[in-house]
């Protein structure tokens, strides 16, 4: 039985993020048209929330709201009670494509936000990350000679090596075939249970959510709205063909409204 | 107050005229004339019928010489991109060529036509023959080969392929090389009028100064120069879009 | 992409090297059957050279004009560039100033002469200046091009890690835009070539373009003029040459994947 109320606090961890009522509206041709409402939301540090809905409901934007780029319209996000209100290399935001410096190497990306550092440390710092994403070798090849998968590494670990307090991701994988996705699942989630960070990670993909997340948030679509939000209660390495994670998958296909018989 | 968009260039050049005739004023007995002097330099020339007869002089010379060398160096151009082993054997000619300023023609374009129109077309023709050579060719090899192996996939014959894959594929490049190069052959033209004929725009320019340091018909040349070279831009800018109108409903 | 098979590595050097025999042999008979006594055969030619070789004074005047290229173009890319990215970064300042500049842009370098001399005099700064004119624009426009198409995922990376504006343009927009700006500089390069020429052949009296006014002024050398011309010729096409070659650099080649 999955619990599905809508603000889940575990006993006993404050939240860090806190997201309360947020909603942003923008104008079109004189129309007012809502991408996302009254999004509630709480997160633990530590925690892997996935955050779900069908294709253009606005989660891309909603990322961005949460990560600084974008101002909400209504509504206020804090981390630490601190309102978030602009980028800021505490909350890394790994894009889905083209977000390495294409005039960089791999370890010139990783050391992008470690300039205050001295120079010992830096290079410390970029070669832990290299092993820790699973690049070495490739420190001085510049990103047109790799391969997409291999860029997402490049971008998650130029993420971590700022030591942010929050990653997010929006669709990381999207741009991979199917194969280098399964493959980067389990090493983001490798990575993530050694560092511990809290992720915010948006997907279209049922299977990704389940997988990877602690909780699901499952937006309707636009404008957008918390439907529900499942928690998986599965320990990793979690078991794809175990009857608890096909009832969990089962449970977000019906919240995500679609048929499971197709 | 938020200026509206339009007004604000329009206002910097008012301001710049006015820098420009107050920096005119200080230094009187000066050679250079201010704005006032200009219009009234272009007024002057409109009153004597000179305008019009110079500004037809330059076109008539840049429609010939650009004309002729779009007429030979396109078809040329889109054979040297199709064909590999051509392209090979042109190529560095080409690359020596191009870069000879077209009035360092002049000689040989004097020895050729004589001093007057001819020579002048033909300093037009060379600076863009080139250009628009490389443009073709250039175009040719941005056909996506995917455009040929359709083509071949429906059974085209050669010609039917030229009209209908070819053509259309290379038209919006080739309309862009034209309106860069026809802002060459307006470059040129008024080079060319400076030094070997006697009519047209850049020869009212050298004459004004030669025959009596008349510099407010100097700068007035200047800014008729300007206008009608922005004019035939915006005019080939014009024809690219309807074009292109047509090929991204197509493609839509 | 055509009917023929693929050419092999040799063939690059032969077919250009018949099409040009061709040629001479066409430039050759054409002369010797005309009987022209002005117009200079492919041999004349080759001793013109020669000469200017031996004269010294070639040196000089590919000195000179190499040095008014250098002091122009040098001038407007120290100039143009930070003032294109400027008006990049900022589209509301290029609205207003874009205007102004598709005025002036038309307007020939050498119809700018008169008025060059009346600032500078006859000689080398009124020629500089007008390299200077003619390398500005392109050089402005294409720097305004680069800034506004570099990806803003970059832009918005860059922010995340902390850059203020300055940093974000040093570390990012520059950087990013480093590609495209080098294409206008090496087209930019190819008009002061052309322009330096021109204004030698006007308003000073030394250089290439002198070179070949003054071969056919003074004794109608054509041999002279048609070896000035294809010098001229060659150097510019070293100097482009150059330019393509920096493209090559690793960290702008990124750039340049596509232009095969």
């Amino acid at each position: 039985m999955a619990s599905t109320e809508a603000v889940v606090t575990e006993p006993g961890t404050r939240p860090k993020l806190r997201v309360e009522h947020l909603g942003m509206v923008y104008e079109r041709d004189g129309e007012r048209v809502a991408v996302f409402e009254d999004i509630n939301l709480d997160v633990s540090e530590s925690e892997f929330i996935c955050i779900v809905g069908p294709s253009g409901c606005g989660k891309s934007t909603l990322l961005k709201v949460l990560a600084g780029f974008l101002s909400s319209t209504s509504g206020s996000v804090t981390f630490d009670g601190e309102s978030v209100n602009g980028p800021d290399p505490r909350r890394i935001l790994v894009f889905q494509e083209h977000g390495v410096f294409p005039w960089l190497t791999v370890a010139g990306n990783i050391g992008f936000g470690l300039s205050k550092l001295s120079r010992a440390q830096r290079e410390e710092r970029i070669a832990h990350y290299v092993q820790t994403v699973r690049l070495e070798g490739f420190e001085h090849t510049y990103p047109s000679d790799l391969s997409g998968g291999m860029k997402q590494r490049v971008q998650v670990a130029r993420a971590l090596a700022v030591n942010p307090h929050i990653l997010y991701l929006d669709e990381p994988f999207g741009a991979l075939d199917s194969i280098t996705r399964v493959i980067m699942r389990g090493e983001l989630l490798r990575i993530w249970q050694s560092e511990r960070k809290m992720v915010i990670f948006v997907t279209h993909d049922i299977d990704e959510a389940v997988q990877l997340a602690d909780r699901v948030v499952v937006l309707s679509s636009r404008p957008a709205r918390i439907e529900d939000v499942l928690t998986i209660d599965i320990p990793h390495p979690r078991n794809i063909s175990s009857p608890r994670y096909l009832e969990l998958r089962d449970e977000l296909l019906k919240l995500i409204g679609l048929a499971y018989e197709i | 107050m938020k200026i509206p968009v339009w007004l604000r260039p329009v206002l910097l050049i008012t301001a710049l005229l006015v820098v420009w005739q107050v920096a005119i004023d200080r230094h009187p007995g000066q050679l250079l004339p201010g704005p006032i002097g200009v219009a009234l330099g272009i007024l002057e020339l409109l009153h004597h019928g000179l305008l019009i007869k110079y500004v037809v002089a330059s076109l008539f010379r840049v429609t010939w010489g650009f004309g002729l060398a779009a007429l030979a160096a396109i078809p040329f151009g889109l054979m040297l991109g199709w064909h590999r082993r051509g392209e090979m054997a042109f190529y560095p000619l080409i690359q020596v060529f191009r870069p000879i300023s077209p009035l360092a023609w002049i000689p040989i374009a004097i020895l050729w036509f004589g001093v007057g129109d001819l020579a002048a077309i033909f300093l037009i023709f060379v600076g863009c023959f080139f250009p628009l050579l490389l443009t073709a060719m250039s175009a040719v090899h941005g056909i996506p080969a995917v455009y040929f192996n359709a083509g071949r996939n429906f059974g085209l014959s050669p010609s039917a392929f030229v009209s209908r894959v070819l053509y259309p594929a290379v038209v919006p490049q080739l309309l862009i090389g034209l309106r860069i190069t026809l802002g060459i052959a307006w470059l040129v033209v008024v080079a060319a009028e400076m030094i070997s004929v006697n009519s047209g725009l850049g020869f009212l320019i050298v004459d004004a100064r030669n025959a009596g340091n008349r510099y407010d018909l100097v700068v007035a040349g200047m800014v008729i120069i300007g206008t009608i070279g922005l004019l035939l831009d915006l005019g080939m800018r014009s024809i690219e879009n309807i074009k292109s109108f047509h090929w991204s409903s197509s493609e839509g | 992409m055509n009917s023929m098979t693929k050419p092999r590595a040799w063939e690059s050097f032969f077919w250009p090297i018949v099409t040009a025999g061709l040629l001479l042999a066409l430039w050759h008979y054409s002369v010797a059957l005309t009987g022209t006594k002005v117009f200079p055969s492919p041999r004349s030619v080759e001793k013109a050279v020669a000469e200017l070789l031996h004269r010294h004074v070639l040196w000089a005047d590919i000195g000179d004009s190499l040095r008014r290229v250098a002091l122009g173009f040098g001038a407007a890319v120290f100039i143009g560039i930070p003032f294109g990215l400027w008006l990049g970064w900022r589209p509301a300042a290029n609205q207003v100033v874009s205007p102004v500049l598709q005025i002036l842009r038309p307007i020939s370098p050498i119809a700018w002469i008169p008025v060059a001399i009346i600032f500078f005099g006859v000689g080398d700064r009124a020629a500089v200046f007008l390299i200077f004119l003619a390398s500005f624009f392109p050089i402005v426009v294409a720097c305004v091009g680069a800034v506004s198409s570099v990806p803003p995922v970059l832009l918005g990376a860059g922010r995340n890690f902390g850059l203020s504006t300055p940093q974000l343009l040093m570390r990012v927009v520059f950087p990013a835009a480093l590609p495209q700006i080098l294409v206008g500089l090496r087209i930019a390069l190819g008009i002061a070539w052309l322009v330096v020429v021109a204004a030698e052949m006007i308003a000073v009296e030394s250089g290439l373009g002198y070179l070949v006014i003054d071969s056919r002024n003074s004794g109608k050398r054509y041999d002279l003029v048609v070896a000035a011309m294809l010098i001229i010729g060659i150097i510019g096409l070293a100097l482009d040459f150059i330019f393509r070659r920096l493209g090559t650099i690793r960290s702008v080649r990124w750039g340049f994947r596509d232009a095969a």
